[in-house]
């Protein structure tokens, strides 16, 4: 079939106007021939016999003229055994390969193989004559830690496929026919593991969506026990620059307990992703003992590649994860940054002369931001097994002020909301997620009462803060100064936590109960102190136990002294037990 | 390369002129003589035959006569050893005395680097300086910008860095110069003998604005060839705030939909692309940026330095003549600060904490507030610790810096009032001050 093939007649950055013969299709690759090399963009807009077409690479050395020939096909990507620990641009394009090629630049015009050239040990789970619908499994793999599913192909007619032909137990290179299938009319389509999927369209083969009910574990304790995340659910985390965001995706992609993480590195820096293609490789990851870099996949699009396939790298993120819930598993994604896509459309749609919306975005932000974190969701399959995909995105507001199109659109439709502020991020206070200001709709680790009440010495505690500014120390009374001091050794024991120190960067759900538990003790007791310096003194003498405390191994030796000490230390002027906190201990 | 000459120009605005041509690339050098001498200027922009150019020199003065000579290749600079202890325009064309060079032309505005071929940085830059060797280390391949009030001696603090770094060569980038400022520049440089190690490509407040967006693009260039050549490159780019100002002209002019205070939408991918280009490269030298942002109305939130923060590794906070703690950062110092000293990070983190809350008390004196015995122990720290870490006149290698936190907080504060973790006390609390 020979596929329609147009002339360039206009180019404005990365916007190259297209004029063309026969049908083409929006979002149908399409590649501009400058000589040997051939560049790829994808058709964003029709009209008449004209084709926008987003190019992915610069556009220097285009002129009026050049050819174009259109593929067909929609921009998709390839999904197979080999995904994981793969390091790919936003278009899938293996960089580590894409070096050894070209060396220390990025070269445009140079597309690889997405997958592998692998070969796998494959096993059949299916017979001749056995009849499948898209995504039935008909064949394992053993990929790393997991046993990848081969699937019938999902753009395949949702009608009986049977099965004609499949290859016994062996190995088989990724891309060879290991089996064939008819459909009811006889159309007969050879098989292989690998099979393509267009990264816009969500996948949706499951047989439900199940309500996000169980906590996402990320071992951080302002997350887990306060501002809970949820597996299939989605969440944000805005904040000016430098206040965190990165530093918390990472600890995050390091400690969820999720089978796969994915990482999209999404028109950041690239230093930022070589810090974790050179650490995870390294690490272990303490639920299997390999090690980290077996789990993810990093898609990375940084701030100095081509725009619009930053644009593209988000989907290509969010299909991938798609496809492994499809074998039942639970995928993280983890977007920095969102408002980094969100330009790249705003780009887009500048150069299409579009209508602007608030801030020179397009009207339609709102609906691709909701249509994306709709992608995530816990659902049961077919087989009646759960998989998941979580996603959580940052967001970085232009000057870090939180009523700007993209975090608002982004705060209506995610489940949590990690909202990191300056004066904490200034301060020191790390992670710097706003305890007061943040929100979710999940559930947490510990019980939600004895959160709240936690959670309500914080707000008093700043309100005294706030009185204090105004009334001084000395118009405040003993009572409120307490309260005050008690949220002080929440947020600086509890809330803060240090990623950089070996054992409090991650905090098993077993160690943060034990620790909360004798924190809420602490909180709920009324003390016999005298003055404010007495006060003063009390509290700082425990915040050092704490600290100190959350430093050494779990269940070691100088934990369960220090653990004493404190115990001792608080009993020391013990009273009695506020009654409100009494009833739920 | 055929080079046609076009005499018809459709329109001129600003400082985009279109004409009518064929065979012309996106992107292509051209040449346009007018009566006051020639300029080049550049295709940015392809319509049918219709080709947008910006003039480097400003439609000022051109005619619709003038004439326009596409030379098929895309804008270059020169690179060797020759343009040492050179200075340059943001064409390229010599500034100083010297000949003009045209050997070896390398494109500007280059491809990325590859994020699998990057390494992580790891290597400190001493520069003698407390607030930035304690609290926010500089590291090699870092970028990093000083935001700055204008008016601030952001350009002495930029020179003196400059020298006191162990780097191989100084490529300077002006843009918007005040001409004593380049001057200034050029003395120091020349006085220390650093001048012969330093190539300059230099915009003043006079040029024309096109060439102000050049300077980046051909400062990086150069230096990135340096760099794989196997030298430790250190560019300075100042004033980045006026490389965006003529940006946004350029984008007004080009009628783009401006998305905010009047800047284009592109404005963080055109700041990253240069940016971005800080690299160590294995087994090669490596591209330090250390740049300028000035601040218009001390606003932090202003787009330029926003955008600016969102995409360089840290910036320096300078006020007052200070490097402030708070709003200063570099995001690549714990890469380097847990190989300097077991106590840096540490006291590093604990003295800021504290810092912050001297800052609270001085806000709580200044509302007239009784001050509690807590408020004279940190008001006591903050008058120290301004006086001897942030004073940018004072010149102490790290370790001494350290030492002398340490005394500071020895002075001021019991060992539990600080924070610090106990077997950091037990270690490194001046001996004098346990009882
Ligand atoms: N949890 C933490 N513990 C210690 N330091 C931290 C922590 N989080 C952030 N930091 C410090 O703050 C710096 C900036 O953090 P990070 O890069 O995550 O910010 P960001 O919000 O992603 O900024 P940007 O929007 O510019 O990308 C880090 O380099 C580190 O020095
Ligand atoms: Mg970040």
């Amino acid at each position: 079939m020979a596929n329609t093939s147009g002339r360039v007649i206009g180019v404005n950055g990365n916007m190259v106007s297209v004029e063309f013969d026969s049908a083409i299709s929006k979002n149908e690759v399409g590649y501009i021939l400058l000589g040997d090399v051939k560049l790829k963009g994808e058709v964003i807009k029709i009209n008449k016999n004209v084709a926008s077409l987003q190019v992915f690479e610069m556009t220097e050395g285009i002129s009026v003229g050049d050819s174009v020939e259109f593929s067909d096909e929609m921009l998709s990507v390839e999904l197979g055994p080999g995904l994981l620990q793969q390091i790919y641009d936003g278009l899938q394009n293996p960089l580590p390969e894409l070096a050894s090629q070209c060396g220390f630049f990025l070269q445009r015009g140079v597309y690889l193989d997405p997958i592998p050239n692998l070969d796998w040990e494959f096993t059949p789970s299916v017979k001749v004559g056995d009849l499948l619908r898209p995504a039935d499994t008909f064949g394992t793999v053993p990929e790393g830690l997991f046993t990848h599913e081969i699937m019938l192909p999902f753009s395949f007619a949702d009608v009986d496929w049977k099965v004609t032909s499949i290859k016994e137990k062996g190995t088989y290179n990724v891309r060879e026919e290991i089996a064939t299938v008819e459909d009811p009319k006889g159309n007969k389509r050879n098989l292989t593991m690998v099979f393509t999927w267009p990264v816009k369209r969500a996948i949706k083969t499951y047989e439900e969506r199940l309500r996000p009910d169980e906590t996402l574990v990320t071992k951080i304790r302002i997350i887990d026990t306060f501002l809970p995340v949820a597996k299939g659910g989605t969440y944000c985390t805005p904040g000016p620059f430098g206040a965190g965001k990165t530093v918390l995706q990472h600890m995050t992609s390091r400690n969820a307990d999720v089978d796969i993480v994915i990482i999209a590195a999404c028109g950041e820096r690239a230093g930022e992703v070589v810090e974790v293609l050179k650490e995870f490789p390294e690490l272990t990851d303490p639920k299997t003992g390999r090690s980290l870099m077996e789990r993810t996949i990093i898609i990375c699009n940084t701030s100095s590649m081509p725009v619009a396939s930053r644009e593209a790298s988000v989907y290509t993120a969010v299909t991938i994860a798609e496809y492994y819930r499809q074998m039942g598993l639970d995928i993280l994604l983890l977007a920095d940054s969102t408002s980094r896509w969100a330009q790249a459309m705003r780009e887009m749609s500048g150069r299409l002369e579009e209508i602007p919306g608030e801030e020179a975005f397009p009207a339609y932000l709102e609906s691709r931001i909701s249509e994306f974190y709709e992608r995530a969701g816990k659902v049961r399959l077919k087989d009646g097994r759960i998989g998941s995909v979580t996603i959580g995105g940052t967001v970085s507001p232009a000057g870090g002020n939180f009523e700007e199109p993209v975090t608002q659109a982004t705060l209506k439709v995610v489940g949590a909301f990690h909202g990191l502020s300056r004066e904490r991020s200034d301060a020191r206070k790390y992670p710097a997620i706003d305890p007061l200001g943040s929100w979710s709709k999940y559930v947490g680790i510990i019980a939600a009462n004895k959160v709240e009440y936690a959670r309500s010495i914080l707000f008093r505690g700043s309100e005294v803060n706030q009185m204090m500014k105004v009334v001084g120390e000395e118009g405040t009374s003993i009572a409120d100064y307490v309260v005050y001091q008690k949220s002080e050794l929440i947020d600086t024991c509890y809330l803060q936590q240090n990623s950089f120190d070996p054992v409090d960067s991650s905090i098993p759900i077993e160690r943060q109960r034990h620790v909360f538990d004798l924190m809420f003790t602490v909180l709920a007791a009324k003390y016999d102190l005298e003055s404010k310096k007495e006060v003063r003194s009390f509290f700082n003498t425990l915040r050092q136990k704490f600290l100190d405390w959350n430093n050494v191994e779990f269940k070691g030796e100088r934990f369960s002294q220090l653990e004493g000490e404190i115990k001792k230390l608080y009993k020391g002027k013990f009273v009695q037990f506020d009654h409100v906190a009494e009833k739920l201990m | 390369m055929m080079q046609k000459v076009y005499s018809k120009i459709e329109s001129i605005v600003g400082n985009v002129i279109t004409v009518r041509a064929e065979g012309v690339s996106n992107g292509d050098l051209a040449i346009v003589t007018t009566s006051q001498g020639t300029s080049y200027a550049n295709v940015i922009k392809l319509d049918h035959d219709l080709v947008s150019l910006q003039i480097f020199s400003g439609g000022q003065g051109v005619s619709t006569g003038d004439q326009i000579r596409f030379l098929g290749v895309p804008m270059r600079v020169s690179y060797s050893d020759n343009l040492m202890g050179r200075v340059f325009d943001g064409t390229g064309k010599p500034r100083d005395k010297g000949p003009s060079l045209t050997e070896n032309m390398v494109d500007i505005g280059g491809p990325a680097v590859n994020p699998a071929m990057r390494i992580v940085p790891r290597n400190m830059i001493r520069t003698g300086i407390p607030m930035i060797d304690v609290f926010n280390t500089l590291v090699e391949s870092q970028k990093l910008p000083i935001f700055s009030v204008s008016g601030e001696p952001y350009n002495q603090l930029l020179a003196r860095i400059a020298m006191q770094a162990e780097v191989d060569l100084i490529i300077l980038g002006g843009m918007g110069l005040k001409y004593d400022d380049f001057l200034y520049f050029k003395d120091t440089l020349e006085a220390s003998g650093a001048m012969s190690r330093t190539i300059m490509f230099v915009h003043t407040a006079s040029d024309p604005t096109v060439e102000c967006i050049l300077v980046p693009d051909m400062a990086l260039a150069v230096a990135e060839k340096f760099a794989l050549d196997g030298k430790k490159v250190l560019v300075l780019l100042t004033d980045m705030t006026n490389f965006a100002d003529s940006l946004k002209e350029m984008a007004i002019t080009m009628d783009q939909v401006p998305s905010n205070r009047g800047y284009p939408g592109d404005l963080y991918s055109a700041l990253a692309s240069r940016y971005e280009k800080a690299v160590d490269f294995e087994g090669a030298g490596s591209l330090t940026i250390l740049a300028v942002t000035t601040m218009p109305g001390d606003d932090v939130t202003h787009p330029v330095p926003d955008n600016t923060g969102y995409i360089t590794e840290g910036q320096y906070y300078l006020k007052g003549g200070r490097i402030e703690p708070f709003g200063s950062l570099s995001r690549l110092k714990q890469q380097v600060n847990k190989d300097t000293r077991d106590d840096h990070r540490a006291l590093m983190d604990g003295m800021i904490k504290l810092f912050a809350s001297y800052k609270e008390s001085v806000e709580k004196k200044s509302m007239g507030f009784m001050m509690t015995e807590w408020d004279e122990k940190l008001l006591k720290y903050g008058a120290l610790f301004e006086e001897k870490l942030m004073d940018l006149s004072v010149n102490i290698p790290l370790e001494q810096a350290l030492d002398l936190g340490w005394e500071i907080l020895a002075e001021c504060f019991e060992p539990n009032e600080t924070g610090l973790k106990s077997d950091l006390i037990l270690n490194r609390w001046p001996k004098k001050s346990v009882d």
